[in-house]
């Protein structure tokens, strides 16, 4: 990752903008709930800040326009998979125009808790077609870099329990009629995802970083990737 | 992409397309009550109208937050909702429904906002094609004239505002409508829309509409059960009573 790369659009992209207008960086972390994601980023904010780079944050359900009403809806697990997926695809696309290409074009740091790639692999394990997939993100811009943090899925477990007492409906894929038993739908729904990421990863490298170690660990190795990013420009 | 019956649903799915003020949703609205009168499983279905998502439009739309991208997707996220929950299930039990509006408002209006037709298309690649569609074309000027006299005030994203076409909201409408009703004459061809004359009065047209109904669906097939008789044991104790009423007198 040391070359810059040119910046480009998926797909067709979002009408009017240019991407080479688009300057600063766009850093993902994704992995499961549990996989250490907001606390990397939060210590990543820290670190780049410090050394007086401007970042900004996005991640999934934040949206102005639709992130209260998709958590709403998702309480009461009435939606179905196709409009799951559009509700998702809106919340990201309007995170994408008014958050994330006006701070990349003021050459700030996005760093994105998740990006399509989660909502990729969550479809895709519901069954929806990877070509509706591929069109449907090709409003997504490439990104500078995207690091995927592994845990197993038994170590997944130990954490989500650890912090909540509870393993959340949708993180263990309970929609899906797995089993009626939380705990194991949530290893079976676990392992699907990260096949699925495996998959894509083939398609859209991504940097697979070990996070069954330490956060010092995983920060440090972080901060030095992201690093020979930021020099490459 | 193929209509219902080529997918073997048992229902029928009849939609009606147009500019505002092309009398499309009177229309449909006739039709709907002559098919309940008929004691046909009939289902109406309006564009942007699914419970889970509406707010979240109407809130993009007054606080004018959409793009685009966004308007797009999240008309796409209603009908997939209205499309999963509703048609689907009613199309397999055997309805005819009626849907103001269906994908190719979308294919319509979003390319003229700017998205690509691709892009558009391919997202609503999920929906089956409807087994009629219906395009009421009335001339532009009758068609503004309809929407401008009865109702002066233009909303931003319904007049087009958000495409910078011209600083007044009527003049952007004009603008607006005359490119959508360029990309619904395109579509016409591609997607087999039958063409209605909505230039002439309301009641030829439904005369039309039901005569073109009932010749393309065979609508006996989609009647309701007649009513369940009465159970049999309650009328054999009332003849029991009656009997032996016969015998004391």
């Amino acid at each position: 990752m040391s070359t810059k790369k040119p910046r480009r659009f998926y797909g067709h992209g979002i009408p009017r903008v240019k991407p080479e207008e688009l300057g600063g960086k766009l850093i993902v972390v994704e992995g499961a709930d549990g996989s250490g994601r907001s606390t990397q980023i939060a210590e990543l904010v820290q670190w780049l800040e410090t050394s007086g780079r401007p970042t900004v944050q996005v991640g999934l359900k934040r949206s102005t326009l639709v992130s209260a009403e998709l958590e709403k809806a998702q309480e009461g697990n009435v939606l179905s998979r196709t409009t799951l997926g559009l509700f998702y695809a809106t919340d990201f696309a309007d995170q994408l125009e008014n958050i994330m290409l006006p701070a990349l074009k003021a050459g700030f740091i996005v760093l994105a808790d998740r990006y399509i790639y989660t909502l990729m692999a969550r479809d895709l394990v519901r069954g929806m077609d990877e070509k509706w997939l591929k069109n449907l993100y090709g409003i997504a811009l490439e990104p500078d870099a995207v690091f995927y943090l592994s845990v197993e899925p038994e170590e997944l477990v130990q954490r989500n329990l650890a912090k909540s007492a509870t393993l959340d409906y949708w993180e263990s894929g309970m929609d899906l009629g797995l089993s009626r038993d939380v705990f194991d739908s949530f290893l079976t729904y676990q392992s699907a995802m990260q096949s699925a990421f495996k998959t894509m990863q083939k398609t859209y490298g991504f940097d697979i970083v070990d996070a069954n170690r330490s956060v010092s660990a995983v920060n440090k190795e972080l901060r030095k990737k992201i690093s020979a990013v930021l020099d490459a420009e | 992409m193929k209509s219902f019956a080529e997918l073997n649903f048992p229902g029928r799915l009849i939609a009606v397309e147009g500019l505002d003020g092309s009398g499309k949703s009177t229309q449909i609205y006739l039709l709907k009550r002559w098919l309940e009168a008929e004691g046909i499983k009939v289902y109406f279905s309006e564009w942007n109208s699914s419970e889970i998502v509406k707010a979240a439009t109407s809130k993009g739309k007054k606080r004018e937050l959409l793009t685009p991208t966004t308007f797009s997707l999240i008309h796409a996220t209603d009908f997939a909702d209205r499309y999963e929950r509703h048609l689907l299930p009613l199309l397999r039990a055997g309805y005819i429904v009626l849907c103001d509006r269906y994908i190719f408002t979308a294919f319509a209006r979003d390319v003229t906002r700017g998205c690509p037709p691709d892009w558009v298309r391919g997202n609503y690649s999920f929906a089956a094609r409807p087994d009629l569609t219906m395009f009421f074309k009335a001339d532009l000027e009758v068609s503004l004239n309809r929407i401008l006299e009865g109702r002066p005030k233009l909303k931003f994203f319904e007049a087009g505002m958000d495409l910078n076409l011209s600083k007044d909201p009527y003049e952007s409408f004009k603008i607006f409508q005359g490119r959508i009703l360029e990309q619904y004459l395109a579509l016409s061809k591609e997607f087999d829309f039958v063409t209605m004359n909505a230039n002439v009065n309301v009641e030829k047209q439904q005369v039309i509409v039901r005569k073109l109904v009932s010749e393309r669906i065979d609508l006996k097939k989609f009647k309701r059960r007649s009513p369940l008789p009465l159970p049999p044991a309650l009328q054999v104790e009332i003849e029991t009573l009656e009997i032996e009423e016969d015998k004391a007198a």
